[in-house]
Formats: C-alpha cells, structure tokens, sequence
C-alpha cells in the first residue's frame, strides 16, 4: 500500500474583498500518494496555479484543509512554509527562473546553501545533479550561454540536488520546442520512476500531460475530472525510442 | 546563517560589480573627504603649535597701538625696555626688537632679508640655537660692534656652502662680519620663513642702519616672565607702567598692546581646530549623502532583483534570511566604500600635505571611526530595502518581470 503524500479537504481560496471578491477555489479534494507523476489541466482563470501554488505551500488556503506527510499546512506561518518547501519540495518553473550572470554551478548550489552544507559538499552535491541532468560539462557556463533545455535541466538539477521526495513543475516546457520538451519530460518520468519522486505538474498541453500517471483537470476552481493514465509509462517511453 | 548569508551576498556583488562601484562611490568619496579634511586639519593644528612653539614659551610681546597691523601710535625707546626691566617684578629676559627690510650682499650674491636689531636677551627668549659660530654678548651690544648672526636660509643663498663664519655682508653702506649661523626653524605657521633673518645688536642697527640713536624706533619689545609668575600681572604691571610713562589721561585708550603668546597660540590652534571641525562636518555630510545612495540603489535594485528574491524564496528562504542577505550586502558595500575611501584619503594627504605644509600625521582613531561609520551607514540604510525584500510574497515575486 503506498503512501498517502498530499490530503485536501475543501480546501477554498479567496482573493480579495467585497464586490471584488474571487473565489479562485471552490472546495477541492485531492489525495495524491507518494511516487504519483501528477498533470494538473485546466484552461487559464480554471484556479489549476492557484492549487499549485496552495500545493507548493507558497501560499495559504482561505478555509479548508490541507496535509502534507500529515502536516496541517494551513497552520504554518511563512518561515514553517519556507523551511518545508527547503527541505521537502523542489520547483521547477516555465520560465527556468535561473539567477542570471551565474554560473550552473553556483545556481544548483543555491538550496544547499540555505540548508548549510559545506563549501566541498555543496560544490560535490551540485555536480553530481549536473550530471544526473547530462550537464556534467557546462557547470562553468552561466545561463545566458546555456539553450532553453539546458537552462531547464539545471533548473531540475537545482530542484532535485536537496534530495527532495517532491517535485511541483509549472509549465516546465512551457518555453520549450517539442523535442527538448521530449527530453525534459524524459528525465522527469526517470525521475519518477528511477527515484520515486512524487511529481505534481501544471501543463496545458495534452502531449506534455500524457506522460503523467494521472492526470486531474481543473474547471471553475472545482475538480473536474480527475483520471488515472496507466499506460503512460510503456506510451510515453515508446514514443520517445520511435522518435529517436 | 550569517556566514551564508555572507557568501550569498558577495556571490550577488560580484555578480554585478558595475553596479557595486556606482553604489559605493558616495561612501568612498565621502570617507576619503572626511579622512582627508580631518587628517590635513589635524597636521595643520600640529604645525601651529610647533610653530608657536619655536618663537618662545611664556613670551609677552609689547607693540604699538591696539591689535595686529600698522598704526600711528609711538614706538618704543630703549629707555622703554630699562624701565619695564627695572620696575616690572618677574620679567626674566627682555630685548627691544627693531627691524628693516635691507639688501644684503656677499660677493656676488643678494638677498633682500630682515635685518633685527636686539639684545643678546633675543637668543634665550626666542628660543633660538646656535648651529656654528656663537651669538653676541652684552660688550659686543654696548659697543655696537658690526656683527650679525645669520640664519640657514641665508647661509644658503649668501655663501652656497662656504664656511660664513668671520666673512663679512654689507648692509646697505655698512659691512658687518657673521660670528654665527642659527639652527634651523622652518616656518611659521603663517608660512613665514623663520630662517630668512639677519640679526645683529639694536645699538649697531640704530647708529649704522637706521642712524638715529637711543631714538623711539623701536617697533616690539619681547619679554619673557620667570617662573611662578602670572603672565596676566606681569601684563597688567607693564601696561600700568607703560600708559605712566606716556602720561596717558584715564579716559585714553592704550596705545600700545601686550599680548601673550599663548593667548595667540591658544586662538590660532583653536581657530585651526574649529576649521578642522567645520571642513570635517562638511565632509561628514557626502558621507551622509553617500549613504543616501546606497540606500537608493539597494532600493533600485530590491525592484530590480523581485525575480531573484522569489526564486530564493521559492526554493525555502526565509524572510530573515533574505533580509540579512541584503543587509549583508549593503553593510558590505559600504564597508569596503570605507576601506577603499581610506585608502584614497591617505593618497590625497601624502599628495596634499606638503602643499598645505602641513605634516602628515596618521590617526588610528579617525579611521576606525569611519570604518564604523560607514559599516552603520550600511546598517541603516540598508535597512529599508532589505526590509522590503524580505516583505515580498514569493508569487508574486516569481510572476514580477
């Protein structure tokens, strides 16, 4: 039995006050278990960042509940949020959010910094992401030398060096050509599948959210469908030896 | 979390360097201004002291007239100068000081100087040293013999590295013969060359220069006090005696001054003081404005660096920890501002030193004070935008452009 990684009990979100009142979320229940490789779908104004961004503890919900590894997030204040997203989640972003004019190396090396290693472990720590991400090469190259799918996979790099069992990807090949974005989702599935980290991703794209598990479309800041993709594993991985 | 934050924020200064010296460059120039103004201030004190110094301890100095510059009141006589010795208690030397500007010529060479004319009383009250040769004695001073003790500047210009001793200058139509060169005192603090003066017994100077004996052309008289006297009743005393002999009614006014060295010493190195004070609190004010700019570029660039701040806090930075790392930054900046502006500043005074003749005096304490000072600098004005990093919420952070 796997388990349960993320509960969410009506969970409701509100922005802003009186006639201006939106109400972004509805209510959501969601249960994702540990290892899952989740598509969030949804056309824009649907809420499916506003989930995310609930999911990824940047934020907090108006009412409801929601617990992740059995922490009552709602009750953390903004520091507890900031050390749990440290030490259990990784972000990967549509725009890479690299920090300019800085090496790969010292970009990867950002979350350990925060999290206090060494000078040598952060330096033998980031390295090694690098080449699990076949950057092994550029680590001197700063973004702006580096393509859109290289910046991409030191963004991953940077996500997965604290060894998180999380990983919340926005749009992650939102800026990218169909076949680095094949490359991209393929080092997310072996992610998933080599080291059994819980992958949570927001696409709008039917290809990109194929390669997940289980994919949960968002409409008017409800759950609309939410359907498990079994065969995305043989498919996706398939596709890609076809294409080769 | 210190140290990181320390690591994180020289990897952002380096990160943009250009950046970096635009907002140091207030706190550089305004330490160095502050360092330069107060160190030059400080050796210019000092040289007014040494000066004040070289022309005597507890030395009175009776002239015509109220304060500084020309005046129509009488001179003095030599009888003057025996009555005040003989009937003021304390008064330890005394000498008439009566001088003219003349030529004076040794061979080929010429030199347009201060001839003095005064007591062998002048050497001990002056504070003067004899290099080579000897000063004059009383017999020499009675019997108005020519001769004269020279300074260094003289030395130089006149006999270019001839022995002067027993050689002999005119001045004007009479010839005197130099028994002595003076140690050298450089200049005063008003820049006058002390070592540019010829002196030689009054009595040679009033019957062979000036021609008029025992005559009222006497222009200072300089007295020194024993010990253990007050200067301000051996003052008092001479002024009484002076305004008797001059009959002066009771309504008058003085018409004649005594004035105490230290008095003057105390004015001038407090005027000098209050300069430096002043040109140091001018100074202080770029520190100030210097500040001011860091404060505006860290603010310029809390807007600038949003994304960046987002990223960080997206990836588990707290709100301190962005904070310390732009109050780091800022403390940082500032801190090698000061370093740097110190740096500057001693460049400046080994430059400027010499041209304001001043000595170059090194003070531990005024760089501390301006390394502190700049680090608080960093501190406070770092404050407001790493504060205002610290307070952005990481969405919208991340979605800033």
């Amino acid at each position: 039995m796997e388990k349960t990684l993320i509960e969410l009990n009506a969970l409701t979100k509100t922005y802003g006050r009186g006639d201006a009142e939106f109400q972004a979320l509805k209510g959501v229940d969601l249960t994702i278990l540990k290892g899952e490789f989740v598509a969030v779908m949804g056309p824009s104004g649907s809420g499916k960042s506003t989930l995310m961004n609930l999911l990824g503890c940047l934020d907090t919900p108006t009412t409801g509940s929601y617990r992740f590894e059995g922490i009552a997030v709602e009750t953390l204040n903004k520091d507890q949020r900031s050390l749990l997203r440290r030490h259990a989640l990784g972000f990967i972003f549509q725009g890479f959010n690299l920090l300019a004019r800085t090496s790969a190396l010292e970009n990867v090396e950002l979350p350990l910094l925060y999290r206090g290693y060494t000078r040598s472990q952060r330096h033998e720590m980031a390295r090694e992401a690098l080449q699990r991400v076949g950057l092994g090469n550029k680590e001197r190259n700063t973004p702006a030398e580096l393509s859109g799918g290289q910046q991409q996979r030191v963004a991953i790099a940077r996500a997965i060096v604290t060894n998180p069992g999380t990983l919340f990807a926005d749009e992650p090949t939102g800026n990218l050509d169909s076949k680095t974005t094949l490359e991209i989702m393929e080092l997310l599935c072996r992610l998933n599948d080599e080291r059994n980290i819980t992958v949570l991703m927001v696409t709008h794209e039917d290809e990109v959210a194929h390669y997940a598990k289980r994919i949960v479309h968002v409409r008017d800041g409800l759950i609309g469908s939410d359907v498990s993709n079994e065969s995305r594993a043989v498919r996706g991985l398939q596709q890609n030896q076809t294409d080769r | 979390m210190f140290w990181n934050a320390f690591i994180i924020a020289l990897r952002e200064i380096r990160r943009n360097l250009t950046r970096a010296f635009l907002t140091v460059l207030g706190v550089v120039i305004g330490v160095a201004a502050v360092i330069t103004m107060v160190t030059l201030g400080n050796g210019a004190t000092e040289a007014m002291k040494e000066s004040i110094s070289k022309m005597g301890n507890n030395l009175l100095t009776l002239r015509p007239g109220q304060g500084w510059g020309p005046s129509a009141s009488p001179l003095f006589s030599r009888t003057d100068v025996e009555s005040i010795r003989q009937q003021v208690p304390g008064i330890k030397h005394i000498t008439p000081l009566s001088n003219t500007s003349v030529q004076a010529i040794y061979q080929e060479q010429a030199r347009q100087t201060d001839v003095q004319g005064v007591y062998p009383e002048y050497f001990p009250i002056g504070n003067w040293t004899i290099a080579t040769g000897r000063f004059f004695d009383i017999s020499e001073l009675n019997t108005g013999e020519p001769v004269a003790v020279i300074g260094e500047t003289i030395r130089k210009e006149l006999f270019n590295g001839e022995d002067p001793i027993g050689k002999r200058i005119r001045l004007l139509n009479t010839a005197v013969t130099v028994i002595g060169v003076t140690e050298v005192k450089g200049q005063a603090g008003w820049g006058d060359d002390l070592d540019d003066n010829i002196i030689i017994p009054i009595t040679t100077l009033q019957s062979r220069l000036n021609g008029q004996m025992f005559k009222q052309n006497i222009n200072q008289i300089m007295i020194s006090t024993e010990d253990g006297y007050p200067t301000d009743g051996v003052m008092a005393d001479i002024a009484s005696l002076m305004r008797e002999r001059r009959n002066l009614a009771r309504t008058v006014q003085d018409n004649f001054s005594v004035t105490d060295s230290r008095q003057v010493a105390e004015v001038m190195s407090s005027s000098t003081k209050l300069m430096t004070s002043l040109l140091g609190a001018v100074a202080g004010f770029s520190l100030l404005v210097g500040g001011i700019g860091i404060m505006n570029i860290m603010l310029v660039s809390v807007t600038e660096r949003t994304r960046e701040i987002g990223i960080r806090m997206s990836i588990g930075a707290r709100a301190r920890e962005v904070m310390l790392q732009f109050l780091v930054e800022a403390v940082t900046l500032s801190c090698v501002g000061g370093l740097v502006g110190i740096t500057l500043a001693y460049g400046l005074c080994y430059k400027f030193a010499p041209v304001i003749g001043a000595p170059f005096r090194f003070d531990p304490k005024i760089n501390l004070i301006a390394v502190i000072f700049s680090a608080v600098i960093g501190v406070l004005f770092g404050f407001l935008p790493a504060r205002r990093a610290a307070g952005l919420d990481p969405i919208e952070a991340l979605r800033h452009e």
